[in-house]
C-alpha cells in the first residue's frame, strides 16, 4: 500500500534523527575516572545536603558554611576536635588573670592569610568585633555579651577583658572564625588562615577548596576538596553509589543505609552527635506544670523502641539534654525510665488517674511526623490522648518559639552544650527552678573545668528527675565513606566537618 | 495581522501583569517570615525585628510590591534575601542547564510522538494501535521523578553507563561532560511529555485520515503521499502546533520538577530552596522568569498556527 510506503520513510527519517541524536549524546560517555598514585595530589568528593546560604557566619550562612568552612579556610584562636576537646589554634598561649576577668593570648607567629597578609592582633580584635556586631546574625553572639573590652597591645598580643567570669569564654572562642581586617565581600568570598583556600562556589552544586601553600601548620594531607551540594537525599546515596562522590557527611534517611552497610566498598561510621530529638512540654502551661504529669508522660513512652524504629542499630537513648560528647555528661536513663505501671499511679497522683487530652505541635519533616503517630500509641496506654497538629518548621518558630502558644511540641536540639537553656526561665519550653538558674549560673563562674562538670552535673541530675522535657533520643551521626578514604571526621560536632586530614588511596 | 498582533502583545502583556500580582500577593498569603530563616534559634524579638527592617519585611506590602514591580521593569529581579546576592545573575547562571534540559527534551519528546502517534492512528485496526495508545494512556499517569529514579537505578546505579546526576562543575566548558550528565533527566522529560503528545498526534492523524478533503485529493489523481504532503500534513499540523506550544511550556516545567532528582543547578532546584528559605525575591525572579516563557512560547504557537492556517487569520481579522 502507497499509504504505508509514506508513513515507512517518514519513520525511516525520524528514527535516523533520532538515532544521529542518542550517538551525539553518548559520544562523551567515556569514563573521567583513572589515575592513582600520590594520594597527596587527591581531590576529595564530599557529598553534603547543607548548601551554605551564603559564606559568611555572621550573616545568616547557616550550617553549610560551617561544615565548609570551619577549621577548613577559617580558624579560630581554639578548636574544638572531633572528640569535643577544645585545643590551641592560632593561639599559641593564653594567661588568665587572678580574677579570671581578663584573658591574654599570644599569636602563632608566620601565619599568613591566603590573601599573603600576616595576621595580627588587629585581625583577631575585628574578627570578634564582627561576631558581636549590632546586624550580626550569629549564634554565638549572645554567648560573647561578657567581653567588656579588647586591646592590642602588639600585633602579636591580644588581651580580653570580661565583665564576669566566664568558664566557658575560651570554648566559646573557638567559634569564632579569625578574617582578615581588610577582607570585604565574605558573603562570596573567604580570606582565612586555614589549610584551604576558598575556590569557586557555583551555587547550587559544588564548593571547592583547594591547598594552601603557605599555611602555617601542617600542610592539608590531599590536594583539594570539592562539596558536592543535594537537595534530595537519594540522590546524594547515588552520588555515592556511583562513585561521583567519595564520602557523605551526614546520612538523614537510615533506610538508605542498608545498601552501604552490606557492601564492603564502603564503611558507616556510627559517630556521636549532639543532636536530641525532645517532646518538649510548654512547662508553664497545664496539665505539664505538674512534675508529676511530665514524669508519667516520660514513662510511658519506650525510647529505645521509637530509636529502633526509626534508626535501626543507630543512635543512642539518652536520659536528659547533655551529650557523651560534652564533659558533663553522665548516663542518666535510669531517671524517668519506661514503666508504663509507675506512670499510671504518677498520674492518679497528680489527679488525672483518666488521662488528659492535649495537643502535639509536630513539625511536618521527618523524624517528628514517625515519632508523634509513636508518641500517640504509647500514650493512648495510659488513657493520654494526642491530637498531633502538624506544622511547618516556620510556623513551628512563630507559634511555639516566639509566641510560645503551645502545650507541647517535637523538636531537634542540634548544639552541643546546650543544657544550659534550662537555666533560663525564659527559654522557650518555660523550665523555671531557680535551684537549676542558680547552678547553670554558677558553673559559668566557675575558676576550675572541674568545678563548672560538677555544678552541671547537678543541674543537669535535677531537670531529668523533674522531667524538664523527655529526651526521646541522640540521633547517630552517621558518615558514609569509601573505604578508600581514612582520616576524616565521625562525629561532625555542630555541622563542623575537618577535611584535612583525609587520605585518599 | 498587524491589528491581531497589537491585540495578542496587549493580552501578553495583561497577563504577564496579572501573573506577577498573584505571584506577589499569594506568596506574601504563606504563614511565616524569611528573618525566621536567617536567624539562629535563640534570637531576641529585637534581633527579629532588626533582621525584617534590614530585609525590608516590614515595610507596606503595596510599597514592597511597587519597588519589585519598579525593578522588574529595569530588569533588576532583587536580592535573595539570605544569600544578598542579585537573583538575576543566579538564574543567567542556571540557565545553561534548564534550557538545554528543556529543548532537548521537548525534541526528543517530539521526534518520539509524531512517528509513534501517526502509527497508531494508522495502525488503529492492527494489535499495535491499540498497545500504543494504552502505553501512552499509562504514560500520562507516570509522574516524572519516578521515571527518573527507574532510569538512575537501571543506566547509573546497575549498568554504570550513565551519571546519577549532577553537573559538571565547569558547566559547559567539556561539553562532552555537561551532555553526559544531561542524558538521563533529557529522556525522562521527554518520556513523560511524549506520553500526552503521542495521544494528540493520533488523534489528529485520524481526523485527517478520515477527511473529506484527502478523498477528493485521492479522487483528482494524488497518489496518498502527495495527497498526505500537500493537504493532510498541514491540516494536521495545525491542531498539533498549538499543543506543541503547551507542551513546550509543561516541558519546560517537568524539567524544574527533574532537577531535584538529578541533582542538577538548574532554576527547579533554585526554586525550592528559595520556597524552604521563604526567600522572596528568588521565587519572584524563577517564577516570574517562568511565567513569562511560559506565556511568551503560548504566545509564539498561537502566531505559528495562524502562519500555517490562513483561515485562522482571517477570521482574526474580520
Amino acid at each position: 500500500m502507497h499509504r504505508r510506503a509514506l508513513l515507512t520513510r517518514i519513520l525511516a527519517v525520524v528514527s535516523a534523527l533520532s538515532l544521529a541524536g542518542a550517538l551525539a549524546a553518548c559520544g562523551g560517555s567515556e569514563g573521567a575516572q583513572g589515575g592513582s598514585g600520590d594520594s597527596s595530589a587527591a581531590i576529595i568528593q564530599v557529598g553534603s545536603v547543607y548548601e551554605p546560604q551564603n559564606l559568611d557566619n555572621t550573616a545568616g550562612g547557616g550550617q553549610g558554611v560551617t561544615e565548609a568552612l570551619n577549621g577548613n579556610v577559617y580558624e579560630g584562636l581554639f578548636r574544638l576536635t572531633d572528640t569535643g576537646a577544645v585545643e590551641p589554634l592560632l593561639a599559641k598561649d593564653q594567661k588568665v588573670s587572678d580574677d579570671g576577668l581578663t584573658y591574654t593570648f599570644t599569636l602563632q607567629p608566620d601565619v599568613k592569610f591566603h590573601s599573603g597578609k600576616a595576621l595580627t592582633s588587629a585581625d583577631v580584635k575585628a574578627s570578634i568585633e564582627r561576631v558581636t556586631a549590632e546586624n550580626s546574625k550569629s549564634a554565638r553572639k549572645s554567648n560573647l555579651a561578657v567581653i567588656k573590652s579588647i586591646a592590642t597591645p602588639d600585633d602579636a598580643t591580644v588581651a580580653i577583658t570580661l565583665n564576669s567570669r566566664s568558664i566557658s569564654f575560651v570554648y566559646n572562642l573557638s567559634y569564632i572564625w579569625i578574617v582578615n581586617a581588610s577582607a570585604t565581600d565574605l558573603t562570596t568570598k573567604a580570606d582565612g588562615t586555614g589549610p584551604y583556600r576558598l575556590g569557586d562556589w557555583k551555587r547550587g552544586s559544588t564548593l571547592s577548596l583547594t591547598r594552601f601553600d603557605g599555611y602555617w601548620g601542617t600542610p592539608a594531607k590531599n590536594a583539594g576538596v570539592v562539596f558536592h551540594y543535594f537537595t534530595d537525599a537519594t540522590a546524594l546515596n547515588n552520588a555515592l553509589l556511583t562513585n561521583a562522590v567519595d564520602i557523605v557527611t551526614g546520612e538523614q534517611s537510615p533506610d538508605a543505609l542498608a545498601q552501604f552497610s552490606g557492601n564492603s566498598n564502603y564503611k558507616v561510621n556510627d559517630g556521636k552527635s549532639t543532636t536530641k530529638l525532645l517532646l518538649a512540654f510548654n512547662d508553664k502551661a497545664a496539665p505539664f506544670d505538674k512534675v508529676a504529669v511530665r514524669q508519667a508522660v516520660s514513662q510511658a513512652i519506650d525510647d529505645k523502641k521509637l530509636l529502633t524504629s526509626v534508626w535501626g542499630e543507630y543512635g543512642t537513648t539518652i536520659g536528659s539534654m547533655v551529650p557523651p560528647s560534652d564533659p558533663w555528661y553522665e548516663d542518666l536513663t535510669s531517671v524517668n525510665a519506661y514503666n508504663v505501671e509507675n506512670a499510671k499511679k504518677l498520674l492518679a497522683s497528680a489527679g488525672l488517674p483518666n488521662g488528659f487530652t492535649f495537643t502535639l505541635d509536630t513539625p511536618s519533616y521527618d523524624p517528628h511526623p514517625t515519632a508523634a503517630t509513636f508518641i500517640k500509641s504509647e500514650l493512648a496506654k495510659v488513657g493520654i490522648t494526642v491530637n498531633i497538629n502538624t506544622i511547618t518548621a516556620d510556623e513551628w518558630y512563630t507559634k511555639v518559639y516566639q509566641k510560645r502558644d503551645f502545650t507541647a511540641t517535637l523538636q531537634e536540639h542540634v548544639n552541643d552544650r546546650d543544657v544550659v537553656w534550662y537555666g533560663n526561665p525564659d527559654f522557650y519550653w518555660g523550665y523555671n527552678n531557680p535551684q537549676v538558674t542558680d547552678l547553670i549560673d554558677k558553673a559559668e563562674q566557675a575558676r576550675t573545668a572541674d568545678e563548672q562538670t560538677t555544678l552541671l552535673k547537678q543541674a543537669n541530675k535535677i531537670i531529668a528527675e523533674e522531667a524538664a522535657s523527655d529526651w526521646l533520643y541522640l540521633y547517630p551521626q552517621i558518615v558514609v565513606a569509601s573505604t578508600k578514604l581514612t582520616g576524616y571526621p565521625v562525629n561532625g560536632l555542630n555541622a563542623q566537618f575537618f577535611a584535612y586530614g583525609i587520605v585518599k588511596n | 495581522m498587524t491589528r491581531y498582533l497589537l491585540r495578542r502583545t496587549a493580552i501578553l502583556i495583561g497577563s504577564l501583569f496579572a501573573a506577577a500580582v498573584v505571584l506577589f500577593v499569594l506568596l506574601r498569603l504563606l504563614p511565616g517570615d524569611p528573618a525566621n530563616a536567617l536567624l539562629p534559634v535563640g534570637a531576641t524579638p529585637e534581633q527579629i525585628a532588626a533582621a525584617q527592617r534590614e530585609l525590608g519585611t516590614d515595610a507596606p506590602l503595596l510599597s514592597q510590591f511597587l519597588t519589585w514591580l519598579g525593578n522588574v521593569f529595569t530588569l533588576d529581579l532583587g536580592n535573595s534575601l539570605i544569600s544578598t546576592l542579585p537573583v538575576g545573575d543566579e538564574i543567567l547562571a542556571r540557565l545553561p542547564v534548564t534550557i538545554p534540559l528543556t529543548l532537548a527534551a521537548f525534541v526528543l519528546a517530539v521526534l518520539i510522538a509524531v512517528p509513534v502517534g501517526a502509527l497508531a492512528a494508522a495502525r488503529a485496526d492492527r494489535w499495535y494501535g491499540p498497545v500504543i495508545n494504552a502505553v501512552a494512556q499509562l504514560g500520562i499517569a507516570v509522574p516524572a521523578f519516578w521515571v527518573g529514579l527507574l532510569l538512575i537505578t537501571v543506566f547509573a546505579l546497575q549498568l554504570g553507563v550513565l551519571p546519577a546526576g549532577g553537573f559538571p562543575p565547569d558547566g559547559w566548558a567539556d561539553p562532552a561532560a555537561a551532555i553526559e550528565a544531561l542524558v538521563l533527566p533529557v529522556v525522562t522529560v521527554a518520556l513523560v511529555m511524549s506520553a500526552s503528545l503521542i495521544r494528540y498526534v493520533r488523534s489528529a492523524t485520524l481526523d485527517v485520515l478520515g477527511a473529506d478533503y484527502l478523498r477528493t485529493a485521492r479522487a483528482l489523481g494524488a497518489t496518498p503521499a502527495q495527497a498526505m504532503w500537500r493537504h493532510g500534513l498541514r491540516n494536521a499540523a495545525v491542531p498539533v502546533i498549538a499543543v506543541l506550544a503547551m507542551e513546550l511550556a509543561t516541558t519546560f516545567l517537568g524539567a524544574v520538577v527533574v532537577e531535584s532528582v538529578f541533582a542538577l543547578p538548574g532554576l527547579g532546584s533554585m526554586l525550592v530552596r528559595g520556597i524552604s528559605q521563604h526567600d522572596y525575591p528568588v521565587i519572584q525572579g524563577v517564577m516570574l522568569v517562568s511565567t513569562a516563557t511560559v506565556l511568551l512560547v503560548g504566545f509564539l504557537g498561537d502566531l505559528a498556527q495562524r502562519l500555517v492556517d490562513p483561515r485562522l487569520l482571517h477570521r482574526a481579522a474580520s
